[in-house]
């Protein structure tokens, strides 16, 4: 026996509500309850008959959705008249509307003025069926083509990243990865799948000729000196499906450009590279969590590395360590888990390193332009514990060099840049966080130098966020304005027609307002309005059964008509 | 009628060891053997609960032997035990149906079930005389200890327990089997699904409509979770009225649901109904339900999940009895061109020690006749025509350029993506040299592409035609109309989805079959209709020509398979029998048997010659859509919508394997042109290969497990599993091997 209970078995009937309605729309006026009570008994189970008809020519379509034709040679089955109209491929726009303490579902049928089809324009015309063949596997191995699959689904390797014992269990994918390997080592892995071997599944980096070229082309691409070519390639990057082999060699590539780049002061290159982390990090169909360990500090050190190019006075090598920065809060946001700690483990690695500069006054400012960059991208929870309490000290730090002599020019501009820096992030946190009079004095006291700049900003931002809240009242209004439009009474609701708006489902709160109005069923409204009440709860038992239900919502007149009272 | 059954099967069984006795000459020893069960429980458990049952088996093995004459181990098994020598004379009260023979009993068995009857509180007196002398003279006919049992049948006849006992029954039943030994446990489960069937539809029939909904609501979740389409259907019903047009029901309610059980748990069945004095159930059980009873061990509950799941329970075993000729027709020999013979020569020459395992593997090609193999003539094959030879020429020629396969030497599969279609790819047929590929949709047109270079042409109109010079050499050619030519061809004829497509093997003509339900033969030389075959009333769910061309079968919604001739334009057999739609179809390879298989989850073989049913194979858990017989015609894979594929013997009617992977419904099964890898395509987006080679190799078959179905599938799956290829988002619906074992697959692309 069946240990476990399934679901109940869907018992659902229509509600008697459903069939005074329809006898009302088709003008039969007083139903007797008892009446109703057979009629929909008699009605829900020619329905489910009907659905369970209608399935079988779905199987045999070769589809997994029902459509509204199934329905119709289901019913020619029965020889029964097919509802003619329902020629919908996907979905049926049914409506709700609750009011009176009844609820409705109906189907909403606009009159239709034949002139407006008529001078509209022709759709065009579908495209014809074509047949194109590809290679789905050659000699047992399947080949990374845009026709095929990505080789391994990003669910595939999360799961083989975090948690590697998991991934080992018979599935289709790692069957097939280790079925690669066999023509070369058929004897080695006969013996593995029949003895105890299983412990890890292999996966294998040989590449294809294809992609070794596709793989150099991208590299010389993203490194090269034409901008177009690497547009194109951060493109390719970002949006391929089947780079997931090649992923160990670009992490390779990136980390060790960025080590030698960082060395040679080749700014243009590392923020190449840095982009191609990016566009890596935006493939939707890759999970970097392997590669991380060469990628994070190749990232780190464009953040908070002393000299990232040759003349730091005049290159902009900031916008790098912001870029990277950004790069970092991303890819904290990603990948950390409460067993990798990257967000914290990076945090640490800011901190330390800020500590020592702020014990330190010899530190470079580039690398405390970076830390503090590096931190604020973090949050603003960051920016409170961290930063904020730093903020005197480092004042003084920037009015020693800006106030003081003229040791370097480049000293001031890095001043410059960290004070403009802890500005733009600070203001927004204090902006946020502090009671509002804001007081010059009271900041000097609390920010010292800076205190002064700050407050300016912290206003700045406040009128900001209030001109935004402002926006963003206004165009929720502008939402919420069509709302009261939604109500049922009007027979011809203008525009929202065809658009799937989620109303369908939820009731919007105006139509409530309804209640005022006389029951729904004996007000004038179209004749060929259908309307159908529908239990919602006891629908749960069997989404599927529901599914049916819902479709063929519409057709219950029909049906109804068919089964004699 | 159970007891009817009893009185056959002991006849058969009488036979068997009588046989058997002849083979060793040592009648004692096998006969003790053939009991194994019985009497080794008889002497270990002592156990004061079961003394009395194991004593009443006993008994009723004594009883069995006296019949059969086979005294002397009467004595051994009576010395063993320790009975004495009349204990075995004094009437058992449980002993009814199967133990008592011979005339002095009768009466006294009479007198049993009348007290038995006189017992029995709530059932009304007999039944009404009209039906009963048709029955009393079968059972007479069949044997006079029948006589107790079916007056307990007849008594119940038109019986209507208490509505609100129903459940207390039912549970009771449960209660009891699942108090029993292990080993019957399972055995018995069978009967909780019919019997929960039947007590639902007897209060439904009764218009017990609250009562038979509590009585849903309470067990339905106890049944075997491959039950609940089923299961849906029933809940739906709930007023007699409703039970008038439902077919499933009226299949429930005519054609008895089949259970194996082993003599023992049948036994203890018996006597603890009729210990309860259960008669409600017991009539249900006589009524509705086929219990096929063998003698041996009972089995384990995996070896019934493999095989119960259809609509009316198991094959009965005497359905798969019939000899199936599952061997291959001889070729007829063709004189090959010089230089193939040259190489037919070498090997001839070379055959000694090495050719030789590689001639025996092909056994098609071997001169003598295969002892399976049917005659010849058994069915009336066309001639072959000179372009027939032909082909069958370049066949082998390709086929010498085969890759043969293994699990180191997988096929390159090639997918043809049907873009554009809009869901409404609903069929797809390659030729058999794979030239050309049909695809049949959902808005009725057939399409036809060429995948060679070579485009599709139609023959000229009339008029031009006559402007053609007839004597000249290359009229073949001129009466082909060039300026039409293209890829691709559509069909337009029929009026509803096409839902099964196929080519003739000389690839001249196109069957498909339509939800409209007709047939249509399409002539690719035209590209036009020449036969709408009508018969079929509702949809047609799949046709499928014979591998020699000329027959075809189809079968659809109205349950019966049609065999047509294409010259004919009725059908030459009907082969009724299934429960519900019938879904796929398919020619043995020698043609003359067709594999059908349905949405009442059997697969039927049925005999072309005779029209008989020659198998009926269950085991799956859902309606199965496709079907494959390896190419030497001695197995069969069949996919059903649970996903599994499983393989069958197809001479012994029996399960042998079961191949998991798939999580969707499988539309393609095909071998490759040797036999050894087994393609499987889905809806899951998923082409599958599978060891075949090993997957039969397993396979150890003897007379015993054919006979009882004791079937041991290998948990292999995974081991067997080659290889799975993605597609992107495109549910493969057909595969092909192509003459040199490349593999095709074709599906439509859904965005």
């Amino acid at each position: 026996m069946a240990e476990e209970r399934r679901p109940k078995q869907c018992t659902v009937v229509l509600p008697t509500e459903s069939m005074k309605a329809m006898a009302e729309s088709i003008g039969v006026g007083q139903l007797q309850e008892e009446s109703c009570a057979a009629l929909s008994e008699e009605v829900s189970y020619r329905i489910k008959e009907i659905a369970q008809d209608a399935l079988k020519f779905m199987h045999h379509g070769k589809r997994c959705k029902l459509t509204t034709s199934d329905i119709d040679y289901a019913l020619k089955l029965k020889n029964v008249e097919p509802l003619y109209g329902f020629q919908s491929q996907e979905f049926i726009p049914f409506r709700f509307a609750s009011g009176g303490g009844r609820e409705l579902h109906f189907y909403e049928e606009k009159e239709v003025d034949l002139s407006d089809i008529i001078n509209t324009p022709l759709p065009r015309v579908p495209l014809d069926v074509s047949l194109k063949a590809h290679w789905l596997s050659i000699e047992g191995v399947q080949p990374a083509i845009p026709e095929n699959p990505p080789p391994a689904p990003k669910e595939q390797q999360k799961t083989e990243s975090t948690e590697p014992l998991k991934a080992v269990k018979p599935g289709q994918e790692e069957e097939g990865s280790t079925q690669k390997g066999q023509g070369a080592t058929s004897a080695e892995a006969k013996g593995k799948k029949d003895g105890l071997m299983r412990m890890k599944p292999r996966s294998t980096h040989e590449l294809s000729v294809e992609q070794q070229l596709y793989y150099k082309e991208i590299t010389e691409a993203c490194v090269g000196s034409c901008e177009a070519k690497r547009a194109e390639a951060l493109q390719s990057i970002a949006t391929d499906p089947g780079l997931y082999q090649m992923l160990p060699r670009f992490s390779t590539f990136i980390s060790e450009g960025v080590r030698v780049n960082v060395v040679q002061n080749n700014l243009a290159l590392l923020i190449y590279l840095m982009r191609m982390v990016k566009a890596l990090m935006d493939n939707p169909t890759l999970y970097l969590e392997k590669y991380l360990h060469e990628l994070i500090p190749a990232v780190v050190t464009c953040i908070v590395s002393k000299q990232l190019c040759l003349r730091p006075d005049v290159d902009n090598h900031w916008a790098l360590r912001d870029f990277a920065a950004r790069l970092m809060a991303q890819s904290c946001k990603t990948f950390s888990t409460t067993t990798n700690n990257i967000q914290s483990r990076i945090t640490k690695t800011f901190t330390k390193v800020y500590n020592n500069c702020w014990l330190d006054d010899k530190t470079q400012w580039t690398t405390r332009y970076g830390c503090i960059a590096g931190l604020s991208e973090l949050g603003p929870d960051v920016i409170k514990t961290l930063i904020l309490p730093r903020l005197t000290v480092e004042g003084a730090r920037i009015k020693a060099v800006s106030d003081g002599p003229v040791v370097s020019n480049i000293d001031k501009i890095g001043a410059d840049h960290v004070q403009n820096l802890l500005l733009k992030h600070c203001a927004s946190v204090i902006a946020k966080a502090c009671p509002l009079p804001d007081n010059v004095e009271q900041y000097r006291a609390d920010y010292g130098y800076l205190g002064p700049m700050l407050c300016s900003h912290v206003v700045k931002a406040r009128a900001q966020a209030a001109l935004q809240a402002q926006q963003v009242n206004r165009t929720t209004l502008t939402i919420t304005q069509p709302r009261p439009t939604l109500t049922v009474s009007q027979s011809g609701i203008g525009g929202s027609g065809g658009s799937r708006t989620p109303s369908i489902i939820k009731v919007p709160s105006s139509l409530t307002l309804m209640s005022t109005r006389p029951g729904t069923p004996t007000q004038p409204s179209p004749p060929a309005t259908k309307y159908i009440v529908m239990a919602t709860s006891s629908g749960s038992s069997s989404t599927q059964q529901v599914l049916w239900t819902a479709v063929l919502l519409g057709g219950i007149q029909k049906i109804a008509l068919f089964v004699n009272p | 009628m159970a007891a009817v059954q009893d009185g056959q099967l002991n006849m058969e069984v009488e036979k068997d060891i009588k046989t058997e006795i002849t083979n060793d000459g040592s009648g004692n020893i096998n006969a003790n053997s053939s009991s194994p069960g019985s009497t080794s429980s008889g002497g270990k458990s002592k156990s004061p609960a079961g003394s009395g049952e194991d004593q009443q088996t006993l008994l009723a093995v004594l009883q069995f032997l006296k019949r059969n004459k086979l005294t002397e181990s009467v004595d051994i098994l009576r010395r063993e035990a320790g009975l004495s020598a009349d204990a075995d004379d004094s009437p058992v009260s449980d002993s009814a149906g199967a133990g008592s023979g011979g005339v002095p009993n009768v009466s006294a068995d009479g007198g049993d079930a009348n007290s038995l009857l006189s017992r029995v509180s709530i059932a009304t007196p007999v039944a009404p005389p009209a039906t009963a002398p048709p029955k009393a003279t079968g059972s007479m006919a069949s044997g006079g200890e029948d006589q107790p049992d079916v007056n307990v049948v007849l008594s119940a006849y038109s019986q209507q327990g208490d509505p609100v006992l129903y459940p207390l029954y039912y549970n009771g039943l449960k209660k009891f089997i699942e108090s029993v030994l292990d080993c019957h446990r399972a055995e018995l489960s069978q009967v909780f699904y019919p019997l929960f069937v039947h007590m639902y539809l007897e209060l439904v029939y009764n218009n017990h409509e609250n009562e038979a909904k509590q009585f849903f609501e309470k067990f339905s979740g106890d049944q075997e979770c491959y039950y609940e389409e089923d299961l849906r259907i029933l809940s739906s019903m709930s007023k007699k009225e409703h039970m008038k047009g439902n077919e499933t029901m009226l299949d429930f309610r005519t054609s008895k649901f089949v259970l194996r059980i082993s003599r023992d748990s049948y036994q203890l069945l018996k006597r603890h109904l009729q210990e309860r004095q259960n008669n409600q159930i017991w009539n249900i059980i006589q009524e509705h339900l086929y219990i096929d009873i063998f003698d041996g061990m009972p089995r384990s509950k995996s070896q019934i999940d493999a095989m119960s799941g259809s609509l009316a329970g198991e094959g009965k075993r005497d359905a798969n009895k019939a000899k199936v000729f599952y061997g291959l027709l001889k070729e007829p020999e063709i004189e090959v061109p010089l230089d193939d013979e040259d190489e037919e020569a070498e090997n001839e020459e070379g055959k000694p020690k090495k050719k030789k395992p590689k001639k025996d593997s092909m056994g098609s090609k071997s001169k003598k006749q295969d002892p399976n193999a049917p005659q010849q003539t058994r069915i009336p094959l066309p001639e072959l025509k000179d372009s027939d030879k032909l082909d069958k020429i370049m066949n082998m020629k390709e086929a010498t350029k085969k890759i043969r396969l293994s699990p180191d030497n997988l096929p390159s599969i090639c997918f043809y993506s049907f873009l554009n279609a809009y869901q409404g790819l609903t069929a797809v047929d390659f030729t058999d040299d794979s030239s050309l590929i049909a695809g049949g949709f959902a808005d009725s047109t057939v399409r036809v592409w060429s995948v060679t270079p070579k485009k599709l042409r139609r023959v000229k109109s009339a008029a031009d035609l006559s402007n053609i010079d007839k004597e000249s050499d290359d009229v073949l050619e001129r009466i082909m109309d060039e300026k039409t030519a293209s890829e691709s061809k559509i069909l337009y004829g029929h009026s509803g989805p096409v839902y099964g497509i196929s080519f003739s093997p000389d690839r001249n003509y196109l069957l498909s079959s339509s939800e409209d339900g007709t047939v249509r033969l399409w002539s690719l030389q035209t590209f036009t209709c020449l036969v709408g075959y009508k018969g079929h009333n509702y949809p047609v769910w799949d046709t499928q020509f014979s591998p020699y061309g000329y027959y075809f079968i189809s079968g659809g919604h109205d349950r019966v398979a049609r065999l047509w001739a294409t010259d004919h334009y009725q059908p030459l057999r009907m082969f009724a029998g299934h429960l519900a739609d019938i879904t796929c179809t398919l020619f043995h390879p020698n043609s003359n048997y067709v594999a059908t298989g349905s949405a009442d989850r059997t697969i039927r073989l049925w005999d072309v010659l005779t029209g008989n049913c020659v198998r009926i194979l269950t085991g799956h858990k859902g309606p199965i859509h496709s079907l494959a017989f390896s190419p030497n015609g001695k197995f069969m894979a069949s996919g059903a919508t649970d996903g599994r594929v499983l393989l069958w013997d197809v001479g012994h009617g029996l399960m042998v394997g079961e191949l998991k992977g798939h999580s969707d419904t499988i539309y393609a099964l095909k071998f490759s042109r040797d036999g050894e890898i087994l393609a499987s395509g889905s809806m899951d987006n998923t082409v599958k290969l599978w060891d075949t080679l090993k997957a039969f190799d397993d396979v150890e078959l003897d007379d015993f497990t054919a006979a009882t179905g004791h079937i041991h599938l290998p948990e292999n799956s995974q081991e067997l599993l080659l290889g799975t290829y993605m597609t992107k988002s495109t549910p493969v619906i057909h595969l092909h091997f192509t003459r040199r074992n490349l593999l095709l697959a074709a599906g439509a692309y859904n965005p």
